[in-house]
């Protein structure tokens, strides 16, 4: 019993600093990712959650290039395609995923370039692996700060918003014959999302921040009707998961030979178990 | 102001004039019926009326408004029950998070049992029938006591029980709190018993009377262009637009019809 406590919690998981910076960043970016997923799956805006996600890795891939916090990087470049994206295509549904199309091509054509003079003409070696599925162990204290500002702003927006951005996300003309501001409210959602965006690709990288974006998110919605509700249940999903797979990959130091397996692939495992496990539930 | 006011109207949809000329009035009280086969406008003229589409030509001059849209698509999964979008209704518009409060709660409650909607008030949106929807997205307009409203073709997806339960809470509405009522159906006759007026569309212009003024012969032949037979039968009217000699396809407008699935 005590050696399965003792493998639970391997030896200075909860003293370490480093996993301490783990979980609150990576919960926060959990948190938030919840809440704001649930707008982007009732908008039906997946597609361009995660256009958003890949083309801000470029961000994060310059920043590594100038040496300065990558996830101002990835903020810039995820606020830059988001309203890029708002401004083309706010009207038409179809115009919008063309729009989303667009700017991810050229997004990852930059992220290809930056990636590939961060392994050439500096020592940053690990670079792209951390850009692309994050290093969670690995985050400065300094970026903990940041991320703190990142989230209470994301946070702000979403309640500031939430009301118009709710009934626009329902039906966009029901929200205009109310005097709501629909293409402001798009706006508005879109920079949410860059900022929920930036502050997962530091932790679970730009590739799979998707997964905490959208996981959580489609599985409240199996699990509660009301608005407010899922977005509490997708934070708690998202933040369960990120938490239990942190304590997974700091275990698997001693289960695995060598340097153990990358917290992403447990928290995005665990996220994907939940949603089946909801989807057999209700089934 | 309040009520409707609608000035030598005109609309061009991708460079294709949809209305031209239309102007009318509806007084805060009055119940006018917007009368027309698919494709008269009537979608185009609410959307004008509104401000979601601007004119070629002529003004709008209204109060607050609420309005019920055509068709509006909700997902299944929609985690917003009835009485959620109904309390949009109310201050949907409204920047912050909204903080429970028993008198907003108690409004809801009044305005979902006034269009007959408590039974199905928790259940998700996009999972009630086209007429529970209808009735829900009724509430959501009123709530906010607004002294114009506009549906469109708020009866297509009834029953003939639920569209005359509709048209009945309509006019209570429309006389016990002053609203100005426009309505768009494509059959006038559910609406008949309500209605004061009738602004009728056809080759994007319009007649504008009282039924008895407008649903007659001559008048519509005059709107139309061509002959239209206009039959009263057990208190029903039917029009008949006869298809002009020179077109290959006869077309069928009779408005006594069911309106055709979509
Ligand atoms: N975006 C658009 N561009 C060009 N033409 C359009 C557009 N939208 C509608 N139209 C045309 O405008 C005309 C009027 O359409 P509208 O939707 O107002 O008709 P309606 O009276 O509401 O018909 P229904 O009874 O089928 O709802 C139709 O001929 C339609 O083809
Ligand atoms: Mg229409």
């Amino acid at each position: 019993m005590s050696r399965l406590a003792g493998l639970l919690l391997a030896a200075g998981f909860l003293t370490s600093a480093p996993v301490h910076t783990a979980l609150l960043v990576g919960g926060g970016a959990a948190v938030i990712s919840g809440v704001v997923g649930v707008f982007t799956v009732i908008r039906g805006q997946a597609f361009a959650g995660h256009a958003l996600a890949d083309v801000s890795s470029a961000g994060g891939s310059l920043a590594f290039l100038l040496g300065v916090n990558p996830i101002l990087g990835f903020l810039g470049m995820a606020g830059a395609a988001a309203a890029g994206m708002e401004a083309v295509g706010v009207r038409r549904l179809r115009g919008r995923d063309l729009a989303t199309g667009v700017v991810l091509g050229a997004g990852l054509a930059l992220a290809a370039l930056f990636l590939y003079l961060d392994s050439t003409t500096t020592s940053t070696t690990g670079a792209a692996i951390t850009v692309m599925f994050g290093s969670m162990f690995a985050i400065p204290a300094a970026t903990g700060r940041l991320a703190a500002v990142v989230g209470g702003a994301a946070l702000a927006g979403v309640a500031l918003m939430y009301r118009p951005l709710l009934l626009a996300s329902v039906d966009a003309d029901l929200a205009a014959a109310q005097g709501v501001r629909v293409g402001g409210a798009g706006l508005m959602y879109a920079l949410v999302l860059a900022l929920s965006v930036a502050l997962s690709a530091v932790t679970v990288g730009a590739i799979l921040s998707t997964a905490l974006l959208i996981g959580p998110a489609a599985t409240a919605l199996r699990l509660s009707r009301r608005p407010g509700q899922a977005m509490l249940v997708a934070a708690a999903i998202g933040l369960a998961a990120t938490w239990l797979g942190i304590l997974l990959a700091y275990d698997s130091y001693v289960w695995t030979p060598g340097h153990g397996w990358p917290v992403s692939f447990f928290i995005v495992t665990l996220i994907m178990a939940a949603h089946l496990l909801a989807s057999r539930g209700r089934a | 102001m309040s009520g409707l006011a609608v000035e030598r109207l005109s609309v061009a949809l991708g460079g294709r004039p949809i209305l031209r000329e239309v102007s009318f009035e509806v007084a805060p009280g009055q119940f006018v019926g917007l009368i027309g086969s698919n494709g008269a406008g009537k979608t185009t003229l609410l959307r004008t009326i509104l401000g979601f589409q601007a004119p070629a030509a002529g003004s709008v001059r209204r109060g607050s408004v609420g309005y019920v849209p055509q068709k509006i698509l909700l997902d299944p999964d929609l985690p917003v029950r009835a009485r959620d979008l109904v309390a949009l209704g109310l201050d949907g518009s409204r920047l912050g998070l909204p903080l429970p409060s028993a008198s907003r709660r108690r409004r809801v409650e009044e305005m979902l049992a006034a269009v007959d909607a408590l039974a199905f008030a928790d259940e998700r949106i996009g999972r009630l029938s086209g007429g529970q929807q209808q009735r829900v997205l009724i509430a959501h307009a009123l709530i906010r006591r607004p002294t114009l409203l506009l549906l469109d073709e708020p009866l297509a997806n009834l029953d003939l029980h639920s569209a005359a339960g509709v048209v009945t809470l309509l006019g209570r509405l429309c006389r016990e709190q002053g609203i100005a009522i426009l309505i768009s159906a494509h059959d006038m006759n559910p609406l008949l018993g309500v209605m004061d007026r009738i602004v009728y569309l056809a080759d994007g212009r319009a007649a504008v009377g009282t039924v008895d003024e407008v649903v007659r012969g001559d008048v519509l032949s005059e709107l139309y262009g061509h002959h239209v037979d206009v039959i009263r039968v057990h208190g029903r009217i039917l029009v008949v637009v006869a298809p002009a000699a020179e077109l290959a396809e006869p077309e069928q407008h009779a408005t006594l019809l069911p309106p055709a699935p979509r």
